[in-house]
């Protein structure tokens, strides 16, 4: 797993050409490793953007108005939850609880934790990576 | 069944001395740590409520010279986030309670497994390891710990899921017996214990287990970390005594307008407020790992059911029948007595599969999913209904 | 010991013993689903849960461990209404549609449902809003997601049996499902076709891809003239899955049925067995003199056997550096299917393009291996349809007859004659004696040194086994092997493949010759033999496979009278161009996923 872990940190998600790489190292089979892969939330089989956003949708930051986030970031960034930009920057997907829920609602962007989110502050959020 | 008041106290989050303690603990028998333990009643405090002691005294009895000690970060249970406020402020003692725990079963080799989301605290972790390290490596503990990081799985907090997940592997909860004392991480004897657990017994050293029991009950010794959130103007961490009723704990925390308290989770009860007299916080009443989630008058039960239905039917791993396909029927089936697709009776037969998967589920997710939907659904029958 | 009470009986059990066992010596029959006794225990399916007194939660009789003083009880209110559930839950995650499925009352779901889950069931659905796969892409089998129920135990197969786990579990949760390697089809991976997972299946998740429809076809055509070759290892194990037990020969009234299903000649594929055995024993003898007289440093040792389409994929993807090892003989069946429609046709004098060549294997992976572009060296498709024992069972039923009763009947002539070194070829060891007996004979001029002709040290169900032959008095011509040790090896199962192959790559390997079949105990227990399968079953019919071979006249293959005919007016000798042209074959390198 540190080594999928290590693969999902450089290149933002795990490719076909990778997984097999691990296989043959490893000696263990292809299908053993994207098993083990597909079980993990983190551990992406499929393409994902730098900046991976993560928006907890658990009961907490569902009350606190999780779905205004998810609108804001929809209009932002032109795209759908579970979809990634055509410039391969950005992916939104919803999660489950981040451990955050005093400060609902809250979302991850990558591995950092951004919380007490309001429409208007997560817009400022997202317009700063964009300028990265 | 006592009821104690509702009170705050200061003891897990109090900057120490780590050092005074550790030379403390390594100048005691494993014997003698064992017994502080048990004379202390700390039970598990990640929810399960396991006594601590024991637990380190069947690892200590076995005889193998490779032993672990594994904790437990991969707090995931919705509404916890006291694990990550102590990894942020006290990993001191969260390092210092695993070397005690070695001391104890005759361990060398403590692994933290920290839950993916919680990585962006790995950088600071790393430094105070480093100073613990060398700390204890003055004082001649024989002990190191090292990180082994989660990747988003809430079924990776189960103990034999997340010594699988260590392995490498998918993390499935194994079968058992053998238990984890006995065949652990690496098949090898092991002391899984939370974050908390491993705080606390650090503290428990530090001051001794006379000064821990006279807090809490009989039943649930000590004080505890409650995570509180959902509709209430304190939300936060907050360390109270345990053996509070829910009551006390509403006055303290509601809005004012408080309907139900889920405690102890998406695997815990809700409790409605009829039964908020009468309900304890605590081992002998509704356990917790310490989430507390107030919801007031304007809150759908049936909102709140359907999420933690559709939280379990993600995070289940899939294993054992009556989890995975059980979780899918009941979260279909209160969408379509909602719908009104099925007639209201159907909720009687949900509560009967919610019985099956308690008893007949391989672990402790399967078995739990059942508290929630029959508390929520025996308490507000309406709203799920129409 | 262990003494512990089930249903208020007394038991005493060895330590280490499973609830489930310590109740089977009771003779009390708990229900099970993911357990198989080839395999290890997974504990997951839950139906085979009872409850021990004291205990919170109900416990998994295949999975916990007896301990002193435990207190069972099998069919208490709370296991059966739990149990109840299980099957209910299990049932509304397939998609029953048992009166269009292969595995109709063959299938372990419905005997669960049968026993324990009649009358209205209350679950929902799940199957119909899934976006399952139903991957009909491997020209052997079927991967029918809509009807897996998750008891892993084709991935257990894969893993511990075979050891190329080409599927393994993917996702979680209500996503959870069987997959191969980033859900390609089948066919794309490093499956082997071997079938084993079809053995296992207790479902209609994993059936055989089948082609009895094209065969009545065929059969029933006026234009059409058909064949049909049997394998050694179907004929003791037919019967299983037509009222008889496990180790009984049938033979000769398959041969009667197959005649009275309207086949036009049914033959032996034990002939072209034989006739392996001349190509491969003189291949093998051919390599030696190269390596030991010639000293020809590039030719490939050890030899290993190709017969088994199996282990030909398996070392196709995984070791195909080892590609020239093998011999380039092609499997019985195909040389049967390249002769069919060239020395056959021109002896009865048929149209080669009018001949339907069928044969009956235990096999899957015989499926894949006719469709290779590579088989059809006749100038036509050499073997048109591959039907497993299964199927022909099916037929057998679909015609009406009576197989209890009718009578045994010979094989046809030309290629139907065989010795008792074919037949053996459907057991772990057999290639190898049957190559024996005859090399050793060509060499020596004498029969092997072992009574009866039973070559014991390459036989039994051992994973891997091997052997030294020493040749001694040689005759002439191969006077250069006076002396030498011939060292051999056996194996059976991938897992065990993979062992040797392992030793072989790095150095290890001391052996000239090595046979290798892809299923544990060889062909009888091919992924097309009747289901269930377990290792006494196994053990029957490998037991019958040898006595077939004790009681036949001719025991070694270069005495076959049909194989003595072809050389002289066909093939001219072993290894001449023409058999090159027909009987041998080449092999591809495969990806490694």
């Amino acid at each position: 797993m540190p080594i999928l872990q290590e693969i999902v940190q450089k290149h933002n998600y795990l490719t076909d050409e990778a997984m097999v790489e691990v296989a043959r190292e490893l000696d263990i089979s292809a299908a053993e490793v994207y098993g083990t892969a597909s079980f993990y939330t983190f551990l992406d089989t499929q393409v994902k953007g730098k900046y991976v956003i993560r928006v907890c949708k658990t009961i907490t930051c569902s009350m606190k108005g999780k779905s205004d986030i998810i609108h804001t970031l929809e209009e932002l960034l032109k795209i759908k939850v579970g979809e990634t930009t055509t410039d391969r920057r950005f992916s939104l997907i919803e999660t489950n609880c981040i451990g955050w829920c005093h400060k609902a609602p809250a979302i991850l962007i990558n591995e950092l934790p951004y919380t007490e989110l309001t429409p208007g502050k997560v817009s400022e959020i997202i317009k700063e990576y964009m300028h990265k | 069944m006592e009821i104690k008041g509702l009170n705050k106290v200061d003891l897990i989050f109090e900057k120490i001395d780590s050092k005074e303690v550790m030379i403390k603990a390594f100048n005691m028998t494993s014997a003698e740590i064992i017994q502080s333990m048990l004379d202390s009643g700390l039970k598990g405090r990640g929810g399960a409520g396991f006594p601590t002691g024991l637990k380190w005294k069947y690892a200590a009895a076995e005889k193998s010279p490779e032993k672990y000690i594994v904790c437990n970060a991969d707090e995931g249970e919705p509404g916890t986030f006291k694990d990550r406020e102590l990894l942020d402020r006290v990993s001191n003692k969260v390092h210092g309670g695993m070397a005690i725990a070695g001391k104890a079963i005759g361990a060398k080799k403590g692994i933290v497994y920290l839950r993916g989301e919680y990585r962006y605290l790995l950088p600071k972790l790393m430094i105070e390891l480093d100073s613990f390290h060398k700390m204890i490596k003055e004082i001649g503990f024989d002990f190191s710990v090292e990180y082994c990081m989660g990747s988003g799985a809430y079924i990776c907090g189960e103990e034999s899921a997340l010594f699988e997940s260590i392995e490498g592997k998918r993390g499935e909860p194994r079968n058992k017996p053998p238990y984890p004392t006995t065949s652990g991480v690496f098949a090898k004897p092991t002391s899984i214990n939370n974050v908390e657990t491993l705080v606390t017994a650090m503290m428990i050293i530090q001051h001794g287990a006379k000064d821990f029991i006279q807090y809490g009950t009989k039943d649930s010794r000590g004080s505890k970390v409650f995570s509180v959130s959902g509709d209430t103007p304190t939300p936060g961490i907050f360390e109270l005594e345990l053996g509070m009723s829910v009551q006390q704990f509403v006055n303290e925390f509601g809005d004012g307008d408080t309907k139900a308290v889920q405690v102890g989770g998406a695997s815990g009860f809700c409790v409605p407020r009829k039964k908020f007299a009468e309900t304890i916080i605590g081992f002998e009443g509704v356990p917790t790992g310490g989430s507390m989630k107030l919801f007031n008058s304007t809150r759908s039960m049936y909102n709140v059911l359907h999420n933690y239905l559709d939280f379990f039917t993600e995070e289940s791993c899939g294993q054992c029948t009556p989890c995975r396909v059980g979780c899918q029927q009941l979260l279909k089936g209160v969408e379509k007595v909602k719908k009104g697709e099925a007639k209201s009776t159907y909720l009687n037969e949900l509560m009967k599969l919610a019985d099956s998967m308690k008893i007949a589920a391989k672990c402790g997710l399967g078995q739990s999913v059942g508290n929630a939907f029959k508390s929520i659904v025996g308490n507000f029958k309406e709203e799920i209904i129409y | 010991m262990i003494n512990l009470l089930i249903n208020d009986q007394k038991v005493t059990v060895q330590a280490g013993t499973t609830v489930l066992a310590a109740a089977r010596k009771l003779k009390i029959n708990i229900p099970t689903l993911c357990n198989h006794d080839d395999l290890c225990v997974a504990g997951n399916c839950r139906v085979c849960i009872v409850e021990q007194k004291g205990a919170k939660t109900l416990i998994a009789s295949c999975a916990t461990p007896a301990s002193e003083g435990m207190d069972i009880h099998t069919n208490t209110l709370k296991v059966r209404n739990a149990r109840k559930h299980i099957v209910e839950l299990l049932l509304s995650e397939h998609r029953s549609d048992c009166t269009k499925c292969y595995k109709n009352q063959n299938c372990e779901l419905q005997s669960l449902a049968n026993d324990f889950a009649f009358g209205d069931h209350v679950f929902l659905d799940l199957v119909e809003d899934r976006k399952y796969i139903i991957d009909r892409s491997s020209p052997s089998f079927i991967k029918d997601d809509s009807k897996c129920i998750r008891c892993q135990r084709c991935v257990r197969t894969c893993s511990e049996l075979q050891y190329i786990s080409a599927i393994s579990v993917a996702n979680k949760g209500a996503h959870q499902k069987i997959s191969s390697f980033h859900d390609r089809p089948m066919s794309q991976v490093v499956c082997t076709n071997c079938g084993q997972c079809v053995n296992r299946c207790p479902t209609g998740a994993l059936v055989e891809k089948t082609y009895i429809d094209q065969v009545w076809d065929a059969i029933y055509d006026p234009e059409k003239h058909v064949v049909v070759q049997t394998a050694p290892a179907v004929r003791v194990a037919l019967g299983e899955d037509l009222g008889y037990d496990p180790g009984e020969k049938v033979t000769g009234k398959m041969v009667n049925a197959l005649r009275q299903l309207g086949f036009n000649s049914v033959l032996d594929t034990d002939f072209s067995a034989d006739l392996t055995i001349m190509e491969e024993g003189t291949e093998l003898l051919v390599r030696l003199k190269k390596a030991l007289v010639d000293g020809d440093k590039k030719i490939s040792l050890p030899m290993f056997t190709s017969c088994s389409p199996g282990w030909i994929k398996f070392i196709e993807h995984k070791y195909p550096e080892f590609l020239p090892n093998l011999s380039t003989c092609k499997s019985p069946q195909q040389m049967f299917g390249a002769l069919a429609k060239t020395f056959y046709a021109r002896k009865r004098n048929i149209d080669p393009s009018k001949i339907v060549s069928v044969s009956i294997m235990p096999c899957t992976a015989k499926k894949f291996e006719a469709d290779r572009p590579e088989m059809r060296a006749s100038g036509f498709k050499d073997v048109d349809f591959v039907l497993t024992t299964r199927e022909l069972a099916v037929m057998i039923k679909q015609a009406g007859i009576d197989f209890r009763n009718i009578e045994e009947a010979g094989y046809d002539s030309i290629m139907g004659d065989s010795t008792g070194a074919g037949v053996i070829f459907g057991a772990t060891g057999g290639v190898m004696e049957a190559a024996l007996r005859t090399a050793y004979e060509i060499v020596t001029g004498r029969e092997v040194p072992f009574e009866n002709l039973n070559i014991t040290p390459v036989r039994g169900m051992d994973g891997v086994k091997e052997t030294t032959i020493k040749i001694e008095g040689c005759v002439e011509a191969w006077k250069f092997l006076e002396g030498a040790e011939l060292k051999v090896a056996i194996a059976h199962g991938l897992v065990n493949a993979n062992k040797i192959m392992k030793m072989v790559r790095e150095g290890k390997a001391p052996y000239h010759f090595i046979e290798i079949m892809a299923c544990p105990g060889g062909c009888i227990g091919g992924g097309g033999q009747p289901i269930p399968t377990n290792l006494q079953i196994r053990q029957k019919r490998m037991k019958a496979i040898y006595s077939e071979d004790e009681h036949m006249v001719l025991r070694k293959s270069h005495e076959n009278p049909d194989v003595i005919a072809i050389y002289k007016e066909f093939l001219d000798q072993p290894n001449s161009h023409k058999s090159h042209q027909l009987l041998h074959t080449h092999y591809v390198e495969r990806d490694n996923f």
